[in-house]
This record gives C-alpha cells, sequence and structure tokens, in this order.
C-alpha cells in the first residue's frame, strides 16, 4: 500500500489510512428531489461562477472608453450612473453576454460528446460540426452574389441560417455514416475527422473563387469572433439554450449508464440506441446554436470538459462546470483577444492558441498511460 | 436502518417456477449461425452453469437470455412473457446481468459503481433514495468492498474489480443474475472466492444464478445444474453427476479423462488422461 494518510477517520474499525484517490459521496436531499455528490462538484461550479463574473466585469469595463471595475460591477446590480449605465448594457454588455450563451452551449455540447464516445478527443469539432457550418456560411457569403451580402453579413439572418444547415447536415452525415446497428464512438471519431477534412476542402475552393472582400469577411468569420455580435445573436442561442440546457441535465442520468459500454448500459436497463440518438442530437444542436451565432470557436468544447473533469474529480465530464468553464474560457479568451494583443484579434485565434498545445499534450499524456 | 436488500420482486416465484427459457431459439452473427434451435428452462433458484468447448455458443446463449441479443427466430421467455417485448427497464429489475470483463470508466469510484446499480429503480427526479443508500451499502458490506468504496475501480486488483462488479448486480437487486465466465483471469484462489460469493448470493439471497464456466471441476462444484453445449446445440442438461460423464467429456471436449469425486465435496471431478484426435 502507497496510501499516504490524509484524514484518519476517528471512532472507526476501519483501517486508518485512505487511498490518496478517495473521494466521498454525499447525499442532498429536498423533498422528493435527491441526488448524490462530491464536494468538488459543487465548489468547482461556485468558484468557476464568481470567476466569470469577474471577468465579465473586467471586459465589460475595457474599451476606448474605460469604466472602472467597481462601476461596472455597480452598474450590473442597477446602480451605476446613466452614462455607465449606457455604455455598460447597451453597447458592452451584449457582447459578453453573447461569450457567455456561446461558451456554455460549446462546454456542454464537448461533455456530452466526449462522455457519449467515451473518448476524451472527441468533441463537435470532430463530428463536423464546426467545419459543416463554415461550409455554409461561406457559401452564402461567396455565392450568394456581391459585398452587400458582407456587409449585411453579422446582421443578416441568412448566414446563421446557413451555418446552423451546414452543420446539422454535416453532422447528420457522420452519424449515419458511423453507424453500425449502434455508434461506436471510435468510428465516429474517425468517421468525423474524414468529413471534416471534405468540409474544410469545400470551404478552401469556396474562398477561393470568391472576390477579396467577400473572402476577407469569410476569413473572420469562420475563425470565430464576438466583434459585432449582441441582442441579434442573443436572443435565439437564449432560446435554444432554454430547451437544451434542460434537456442535457436530464440526459446526464442515463450518461451515467452509458458509459459503460452498450452491453453493461442495456442490462441497466437503458434503451442504448436511443439513448445515444439523443444525447447526439442535444450536443449537435447546442454546439450548431453556437456556431451560427459566434462562427466556429475552435477547441472550447474539446479543451473544456477535460479540464472540468480534471478539477472535479469523477469519471467523466461534469455537465453543470463544463458549461461554466466554457463561458469562462470565452470571454476570458474574447479579453486577450480585444485587449493584451497589440491588434484586436478574433477570440477563436486565441482559443486555437490555447487549445492547440493542450491537445498535443493530451495526445502524448494519454499514450504514455496506456503503453 | 431496516431497509435490506429486497430477495424477490416479482410474483412468479417458487420452486420448480419457470423464470426463464430459451424456446427454440436461433442465434446469429448476420449469416454466421452460433445457436440453433435451442430449448432451455430455468427455474426459480436454480444454479445453473453453462459449459462447453471455446466457441460452441454458450456465450452468446447467455447474451441472448440477458436480452442482450435478438435470436433470428424462436424467442426467450421471462417469467411468461417473450422478453423482446418486455420494457427495458422493467427487464433490469429482474435480471441482472455480468459481462465478460465489463470495463468501468476511468476514476469511477467503487461506491459509485455499485450506486448505477439502482439506475433501474430510480427517475429522473428520484436520483437517490434513501432505499438506494441502504441498498448500497449493505450491497458493499456483503461482498467485502465498504472499506475499498471511495476507490477508483481502475486502481483495484482483478480480484477486487470482479467482486466489486458483483457487488453492483446485488444491488441492482436482481431475482435472475447471469454471469458470463466471471472468473476469467483470476488466479485460482480468486476464482473461489469469486465463486464462493456467487454461491452464497444463490443460497442466501435465493438468487437464480446462470453462469458461463469453463472449468469443470469449479462448475461441478458450484452449480447445482449443468448445461453442456457442442456447435451451438445443447447437448445434455441435468445434475453435475449426469452431465459429467467419461463420454460426454469425449463427445463435447474431445477429451479422454477419468471422472472421480471430488474428495472435498463428493461433486464429480475431471482428471484429464488427453486430447483425443478424430
Amino acid at each position: 500500500m502507497t496510501a499516504t494518510q490524509v484524514t484518519p477517520r476517528s471512532g472507526t474499525p476501519e483501517p486508518p489510512q485512505r487511498h490518496p484517490e478517495e473521494r466521498p459521496r454525499r447525499v442532498l436531499r429536498a423533498g422528493p428531489l435527491s441526488a448524490t455528490y462530491r464536494r468538488r462538484q459543487l465548489t468547482v461550479p461556485v468558484v468557476v461562477l464568481a470567476l466569470l463574473v469577474l471577468v465579465s466585469a473586467l471586459s465589460i469595463g475595457r474599451g476606448d472608453y474605460p469604466i472602472a471595475l467597481t462601476d461596472v460591477l455597480r452598474t450590473m446590480v442597477g446602480l451605476g450612473d446613466p452614462a455607465a449605465e449606457f455604455i455598460v448594457l447597451e453597447l458592452r454588455a451584449p457582447r459578453v453576454v453573447v461569450g457567455v450563451l456561446v461558451g456554455i452551449a460549446l462546454g456542454l455540447s464537448g461533455a456530452l460528446v466526449q462522455t457519449f464516445a467515451r473518448n476524451p478527443l472527441a468533441s463537435p469539432d470532430v463530428l463536423g460540426v464546426t467545419q459543416g457550418a463554415s461550409v455554409g456560411a461561406v457559401a452564402v457569403l461567396a455565392l450568394g452574389g456581391g459585398s452587400s451580402a458582407a456587409a449585411g453579413l453579422l446582421g443578416g439572418a441568412g448566414l446563421p441560417l446557413a451555418a446552423l444547415v451546414g452543420a446539422l447536415a454535416t453532422a447528420a452525415l457522420v452519424v449515419l455514416l458511423a453507424w453500425r446497428t449502434g455508434i461506436d464512438g471510435y468510428r465516429l471519431v474517425l468517421v468525423g475527422i474524414g468529413i471534416s477534412a471534405i468540409c474544410t476542402a469545400l470551404t478552401d475552393w469556396l474562398l477561393v473563387r470568391a472576390d477579396i472582400a467577400e473572402a476577407t469577411a469569410a476569413y473572420v468569420w469562420i475563425t470565430g469572433s464576438l466583434n459585432a455580435r449582441g441582442w441579434d445573436q442573443a436572443l435565439p442561442l437564449t432560446l435554444a439554450l432554454a430547451v437544451l440546457l434542460p434537456a442535457a441535465l436530464v440526459l446526464s442520468r442515463t450518461l451515467g449508464a452509458l458509459q459503460f459500454g452498450d452491453d453493461t448500459a442495456r442490462s441497466l436497463g437503458i434503451r442504448v440506441t436511443g439513448s445515444q440518438a439523443l444525447v447526439l442530437l442535444v450536443a449537435v444542436a447546442l454546439a450548431a446554436a453556437a456556431v451560427a451565432a459566434a462562427g466556429p470557436i475552435q477547441f472550447v468544447a474539446l479543451v473544456v470538459p477535460q479540464i472540468a473533469v480534471r478539477l472535479t474529480g469523477g469519471s467523466r465530464p461534469p455537465l453543470l462546470a463544463s458549461a461554466l468553464l466554457g463561458a469562462l474560457l470565452v470571454v476570458g479568451a474574447d479579453l486577450v483577444a480585444r485587449t493584451v494583443l497589440p491588434v484586436a484579434l478574433p477570440v477563436g485565434i486565441v482559443t486555437a492558441v490555447l487549445g492547440a498545445p493542450y491537445l498535443i499534450w493530451l495526445l502524448v499524456s494519454r499514450r504514455s498511460r496506456v503503453r | 436502518m431496516t431497509a435490506t436488500i429486497p430477495h424477490r420482486t416479482t410474483t412468479a416465484r417458487g420452486p420448480g417456477r419457470v423464470r426463464l427459457a430459451a424456446d427454440g431459439v436461433r442465434l446469429a452473427y448476420g449469416a454466421d449461425v452460433v445457436v440453433d434451435r435451442l430449448d432451455l428452462e430455468l427455474t426459480d433458484g436454480s444454479f445453473t452453469a453453462i459449459v462447453g468447448p471455446n466457441g460452441c455458443g454458450k456465450s452468446t446463449l447467455l447474451r441472448a437470455l440477458g436480452r442482450l441479443m435478438r435470436p433470428t427466430s424462436g424467442q426467450v421467455v421471462l417469467d411468461g412473457r417473450a422478453i423482446t417485448s418486455t420494457p427495458t427497464k422493467d427487464v433490469a429489475r429482474v435480471l441482472g446481468m455480468l459481462p465478460q470483463t465489463p470495463v468501468a470508466p476511468e476514476g469511477l469510484t467503487v461506491a459509485d459503481l455499485v450506486a448505477r446499480g439502482r439506475h433501474p429503480h430510480q427517475s429522473w427526479l428520484r436520483q437517490w433514495s434513501s432505499d438506494d443508500e441502504s441498498v448500497v451499502a449493505e450491497a458493499l458490506q456483503w461482498t467485502d468492498m465498504a472499506e475499498l468504496a471511495d476507490r477508483p475501480v481502475d486502481a483495484l486488483s482483478g480480484g477486487q474489480r470482479q467482486r466489486a462488479w458483483i457487488s453492483m448486480a446485488l444491488a441492482q437487486g436482481t431475482d435472475l443474475l447471469l454471469l458470463d465466465e466471471p472468473t476469467t483471469y483470476l488466479d485460482l484462489s480468486h476464482q473461489i472466492d469469486v465463486l464462493e460469493l456467487v454461491a452464497r448470493l444463490h443460497a442466501e439471497r435465493g438468487r437464480t444464478v446462470v453462469v458461463v464456466l469453463h472449468d469443470l471441476n469449479l462448475a461441478a462444484r458450484y452449480a447445482h445444474r449443468l448445461v453442456a453445449m457442442k456447435d451451438g446445440v445443447l447437448v445434455a442438461e441435468g445434475t453435475p453427476a449426469e452431465v459429467l460423464t467419461e463420454q460426454l467429456l469425449a463427445d463435447v471436449f474431445d477429451l479422454e479423462a477419468r471422472v472421480v469425486p471430488d474428495p472435498v465435496t463428493g461433486t464429480p471431478m475431471v482428471v484429464p488422461v488427453r486430447r483425443l484426435n478424430r
């Protein structure tokens, strides 16, 4: 036994040593509602939420007309002066709200896909959602005709809709091709990579055909950005989350059993194929909604669930913590993109710069553990 | 703390009553027929071991009995009802199945694993009742896993891991328990350990047990009924003494062997002589 002494339990005849990886369960009960949890599963979301409020306030405060953090916070609770209120609520908050909502959707979607595929490399990016959305969006920009389309790019309903359709169609294609009486996570990832490559090629071809102004607009969109995003994007995203967030939480219980593999899940009373389809549907819809609002912000859905599971402990990415961490990462990366660097960059570049090394680390560390 | 693991929940009980039956079952993977027109009846409170050479279809049969595989013809009947037309959750409250070498997700603790056994008894609103709590605690105690409850399953030894899975099956509280080679990859003393645990589940908890086993001597020692299969066909069925004859060993296993009484239990014991070439 290499167990180190943590906290000796007094008064019980149990062995005094506890394994370092031990995590005691607790029970939460409120009338007919009951669930088990571990302490970190509650503390992590609370801490992340506090950080999210702080970073959001910082982000709102930064800009051509800086506002002190305390003034931002005061305005957020309705105690600010009218000038600050206008800037905070009308001009800057919408961007941050979109960032928060996009992050929640991406974090949740990633947690669902990774649990479902039993693979930390899986994410909606791998399912082709982002690449499919790019094809849809770039097709509208490049084929939709003229630079007027590019000018009305962010306000128009056509582009988000095209991105949504592209995302859903691509994910449906990936799932259909990976389907064999059920879904194997590994197969899903492989088919997803193939289809994503085809989508990327299509996007490039469309970009080559487009004239330079359209291509530039399309390129910014492909990177994923919160620039000029406001209530027009926040509203549909809020509606989508109002449906999909409860759906994801209801699926949480089934996910716990699905993790085991088909045979064990089935003998625990899970209708495996139906449950898998439902999880995929919710995950793809979440990612597609996020992409339609802000463009494909890369790596958030891949990285966040793995960070969340390492923070909370346990055997699968926690849904709530993943959602909040996603929001924190997107808003935080946007803050960095806008302020720390000399040029204002799209947020997707910052997440990609953070995400790529993480992906490499994940591949290397998993390989050394398995072999 | 008066709640205990329920002994039986359904009404279809009593000695001699058929709980689970295969009725002319034909099982195939694509065009490859593994089991053909097989009939088998498992009565309430019985302890049956399915034996046979590798590839004889015994694990496939067990999967069909556990509703993990749909017969291409014939049917599996659970408590008088076709198992394929019974809702998954209803089946999961009566019939538990432990697949061969099941895999637990990385980082899952023993207590969490055992708690997942309560899944068929829970709903979204009622995720964790005090009944669940005491059933899981008792299942952990009963399988000697209480001290390891907060350990990750992947940090356990092979024998402990198998105990944890059996603990989960116990917490599921099913009358019927199907185990696919629960002793695979275990050393002899841990094989005995696991089978003793299963035998106690049968004797003390009144579980109806069906187990696929490779070791004939252990099968004869623990099971009250043996089913011998070869090439997807049921060759013999009966008490260990009726089934484990020298003739059967030659027919089914291509093995010349002596069968002598086990010096400890008196059950038949196979002493191999040589493999028959045919």
